[in-house]
């Protein structure tokens, strides 16, 4: 059952708009730093769900435009690899 | 390892075209589709299609992509890899990617990212109740699987997406209580708006959720009024009892790929977001590495198509064949896409494209 009037903003990690504004107004206004903490951008979807919420509420917070805000790094792998597919190499 | 002349990632109305196109010399083509067939959004789309007869206007958007589907099937130098996902572009132009045989390894010649969008989301209070859809789910459950997602809805967002969908939920007997859009006017095209509004659904722009209602699923909704500087108004809430309510308000250009291997990107709003610096010829800032479609700025899927097709003469034409159709086909495709994108909405895409463009010659390896 939901948690009433939660607005969810991160589904993977299940971070809402409401932690995010908090997290801002105690002074992290980079996004990496959102990251780290929050684990946004780092679930199942990497921040195909939240990011660009975050990234528009910290231009808000900030006034910087949204040009100027980057999104997270973006490392591989984009889904899950089973380990032993990784280690049996490629095939052929 | 695979070394295929081009490799295309995504076999949507973008990456089908380009896979037709690049296949056309004899070159050895490999196209990567994430889902169990090619398509992607072109076989949810039951309506005809507008443009050109050479865009298949009057053509259902699932006819479409039958025809394509089977003209490469036909093709013996194109392999078609699907229910497999990219992982990863490396820097010495590796390129993995996963599916149930196990890990795949390719060092193409060429390669067009022809990945497509995502939806946006939206956060307002219990957006994540049981019963609040994107619109393409709905469009899946509805068109491909047949399934009728509720008894009604309201449809957040009056972009082309919403319109149509609000119509199709019409057609599957859902009843469409209402659209609303942020937006001071209606994005989509005048022609779907009409037919919505003609069949008794309001459209309210300057609106937009204030929340969500419901115990286990959801009950129903509440809209609000937003004022000139996009702040809600208390006072003007409006409740509607609805089942479903569809999130479509925009896509983004998928594009991990691009950032992972380090393309220059732009910043471009009127193309959804974040895309691919690109030059003429399609190429990103990473030689041998292009992009069409959606990825390369949100549009619709006469012009990924038109994109698609060009971007495989493009790969050709690194890949050094020269027929004599060539230069013929390039300019037809370059005054399709130009038709495509006159008028009003395409001044915005025209515009867009024009920052996301990359002039300087650097090709670093």
């Amino acid at each position: 059952m939901c948690e009433s009037n939660r607005s969810v903003v991160c589904r993977c990690e299940d971070i809402s708009l409401e932690e995010i504004r908090s997290y801002i107004q105690m002074g992290y206004t980079d996004l990496e730093e959102l990251k780290r903490l929050l684990r946004i951008s780092m679930g199942r979807c990497q921040g195909k769900t939240c990011l660009s919420i975050v990234m528009r509420e910290l231009s808000m917070a900030t006034g910087k435009p949204m040009s100027e805000i980057m999104p997270t790094t973006h490392r591989p792998p984009t889904v899950g690899i089973l380990l032993g597919d990784l280690a049996k190499g490629a095939v052929e | 390892m695979k070394t295929p002349d081009i490799l295309i990632v995504g076999g949507g109305p973008a990456g089908m075209a380009a896979a037709l196109s690049a296949a056309r010399y004899g070159k050895e083509v490999v196209v990567i589709e994430r889902d169990p067939h090619l398509g992607g959004q072109l076989i949810k789309q039951t309506h005809m299609f507008f443009g050109s007869e050479k865009q298949q206007a009057s053509v259902r958007g699932f006819d479409i992509a039958y025809k394509m589907i089977q003209q490469i099937e036909a093709l013996p130098n194109v392999t078609v890899l699907k229910s497999t996902t990219v992982t990863a572009l490396y820097d010495d132009g590796v390129v993995t990617a996963v599916n149930r045989a196990g890990y795949h390894k390719f060092l193409p010649k060429t390669m067009i990212v022809a990945t497509g969008a995502f939806e946006k989301s939206l956060a307002f209070p219990n957006n994540a109740l049981p019963g609040i859809y994107g619109a393409g789910a709905v469009q899946t459950l509805m068109n491909m699987h047949g399934i009728k997602p509720g008894q009604s809805v309201v449809m957040v967002g009056a972009g082309n997406i919403g319109l149509i969908v609000s119509y199709q939920l019409m057609q599957a007997g859902v009843e469409v209580k209402a659209i609303v859009d942020a937006a001071p006017s209606i994005g989509g095209y005048i022609v779907h708006a009409s037919k919505v509004r003609r069949m008794g659904v309001p459209i309210y722009t300057n609106y937009t959720v204030k929340q969500a209602h419901g115990e286990k699923s959801l009950e129903g909704v509440t809209i609000w009024k937003l004022d000139e500087k996009w702040q809600p108004m208390p006072g003007t809430e409006m409740h509607y009892d609805c089942d479903i309510l569809c999130v479509s308000v925009g896509l983004s250009p998928l594009s991990e790929l691009l950032w992972q291997r380090g393309c220059q990107m732009a910043y471009v709003p009127s193309l959804g977001g974040y895309v691919p610096k690109a030059n003429e010829h399609h190429e990103t800032s990473i030689a041998n590495l292009f992009v069409a479609g959606d990825v390369s700025g949100i549009e619709e899927a006469s012009s990924a198509m038109v994109e698609g097709y060009l971007t495989g003469l493009y790969c050709n034409l690194r890949l050094e064949v020269y027929a004599e159709d060539m230069a013929a086909l390039i300019a037809d495709y370059k005054s399709q896409l130009h038709d495509l994108r006159s008028g009003p909405a395409g001044d915005k895409i025209r515009e867009g494209l024009a920052q996301a463009k990359l002039e300087e010659a650097l090709h670093v390896g």
